[in-house]
């Protein structure tokens, strides 16, 4: 798996992903979701989310 | 705001919500000079709640004024069980008091009001990024606001960011969550429902795996219907949205109805927390993980908390103490006294039900559906149960 790809047309920037995400791996700003390096690409976040904005590249 | 430039707090609080501010509010009615930082542009908006609460804790933190947010007051709830089974409990039907639902925006915005009316400062769009930390102490934040680094330093800093808090995280207070204790959530605001307005509704089982569909009305045929699901429980390529909208499809007097609102969000339905504090920071509300296990209520505990987080934020200004044993001796105990065998007995009922077994389970739905429900109480319930089903009542006993 790869790090979470964020699909911003979707994303309701509710922070689900942010408050699982084991690393503390993800930001969230107003407008847009960072992912940053610390990712271990563990796809709770993709799990997490309640709007399916979050795909794992190369994964589901 | 200069680049470059240092602000200087007694006590900076990070993050808005209703734990925040009302920390803010006790912290300078108690003589802090507090400033509040918000991420967002406005506060309490989006809304990220399904505003249902009771009006029993507004006393003790001090709230006279409801009426612009509290806009409705139910009757009673009734709860569905898998099979449609309904069990309607009026009046008071749990402990705590009356149920009313909110409009969770205009609540943010008073409770910031009452903070700023004791003197707290608030910086919209400036979001932490950062702590600072010298000698194992957190002494302030670096933050971006409207665009700008800044760095703000304070003698102690209250988390107050929510589910997504990442202050405790960065302060080494707890490192991740349990999955098993996050519940993933959507709701959607409606218009147009042709549903009882006087009652709250709750689905139990097959929509909402590990948690429940909710319906909390408000006025002019509105509701804000959601539901949460336990993350290990959701099935391969569906999201919680999925569940609903097959929820709401499935019923034909919600498919009369049109969204006006959408609404995510996660929850943590864990055991209440071993430690929330650290050399010079506090944290409180969602942050500190003091929401209800049962109902994923947060709201009553997070402004709670907040007024013992305030009035200990401004104790330790005037003492000159920042330290991790004084936090633990003065907010620790506190706010454990007041919330910690409420959070634990929530989480252990929980555990219980989700722990009986699916035939033991199936025996009860059979029970309660030879009841007539429409007629009884809990009382009722009980007796029923006690009578068919010695082994659940005495599984449900034990739980006390
Ligand atoms: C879908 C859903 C339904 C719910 N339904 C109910 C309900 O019916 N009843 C109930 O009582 N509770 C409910 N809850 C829980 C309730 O919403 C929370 O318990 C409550 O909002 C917690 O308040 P808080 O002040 O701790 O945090 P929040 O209200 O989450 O506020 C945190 C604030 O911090 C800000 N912030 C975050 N990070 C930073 C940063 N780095 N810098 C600056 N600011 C930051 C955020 O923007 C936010 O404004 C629900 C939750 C969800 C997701
Ligand atoms: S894949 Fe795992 S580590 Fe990476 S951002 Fe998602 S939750 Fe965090
Ligand atoms: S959980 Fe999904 S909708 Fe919420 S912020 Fe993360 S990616 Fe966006």
């Amino acid at each position: 798996m790869n790090k979470p790809r964020i699909n911003e047309d979707v994303c309701m920037r509710c922070g689900a992903c942010v408050g699982t995400c084991p690393a503390n791996a993800m930001f969230l700003k107003e407008f847009t979701l960072e992912v940053n390096d610390d990712c271990t690409t563990c796809g709770l976040c993709f799990r997490a989310c309640p709007v399916g904005a979050i795909k794992l590249e190369g994964g589901p | 705001m200069k680049k470059g430039e240092v602000l200087k707090y007694d006590v900076l609080v990070v993050g808005a919500g209703p734990a925040g501010s009302t920390a803010a509010r006790f912290a300078s009615k108690n003589g802090a000079r507090t400033l509040v930082i918000e991420k967002r542009q406005e506060i309490g908006s989006p809304v990220r709640c399904g505003e249902a609460t009771t009006l029993s804790w507004l006393e003790e933190v001090e709230i006279e004024d409801h009426d612009r947010w509290c806009v409705t007051t139910v009757k009673g709830a009734r709860i569905f069980f898998p099979g449609a089974k309904m069990l309607e409990l009026v009046g008071k039907f749990d402990t705590t008091g009356v149920g009313i639902v909110i409009e969770r925006d205009i609540l943010d915005k008073d409770l910031a009001k009452l903070a700023i009316g004791e003197g707290a400062e608030y910086m919209l769009k400036t979001s932490a990024v950062s702590l600072i930390k010298e000698d194992g102490k957190v002494c302030g934040v670096m933050a971006r606001s409207m665009g700008k680094e800044i760095e703000i330093r304070a003698d102690i800093v209250i988390g107050a960011d929510g589910f997504e808090s990442q202050v405790g995280r960065w302060g080494g207070i707890y490192k991740s969550l349990p999955p098993e204790d996050i519940i993933s959530c959507f709701q959607y605001r409606m218009a147009g429902l042709d549903i009882d307005l006087d009652f709250t509704y709750l689905y139990l089982g097959e929509f909402a795996p590990g948690g429940f569909v909710w319906v909390f009305p408000k006025k002019d045929n509105q509701a804000n219907v959601g539901l949460g699901i336990k993350l290990s429980l959701i099935e391969e390529n569906k999201t919680p949205k999925d569940y609903l909208d097959e929820f709401i499809a499935s019923k034909e007097e919600f498919k009369k109805g049109m969204a006006i609102d959408m609404v995510a969000g996660g929850v943590e339905v864990g055991p209440p927390p071993s430690n929330v504090t650290a050399d010079g920071l506090m944290l409180v509300g969602d942050a500190s993980r003091v929401v209800n296990p049962i109902t994923g209520g947060g709201v009553a505990n997070g402004v709670r908390q907040g007024k013992i987080a305030g009035e200990v934020a401004a104790q330790c200004v005037r003492e000159g103490r920042f330290d991790h044993d004084y936090l633990k001796e003065h907010y620790e105990a506190r706010w454990r006294d007041l919330l910690e065998n409420e959070i634990w007995r929530n989480y252990m009922i929980k555990e219980k039900l989700n722990s009986i077994s699916g035939k033991a389970f199936a025996k009860l739905m059979e029970t309660l559906s030879k009841v007539d429900l429409k007629e009884s109480n809990l009382a009722v319930l009980l007796e029923a149960i006690q009578k068919e089903n010695p082994e659940i009542m005495e599984e449900l006993q034990s739980m006390f």
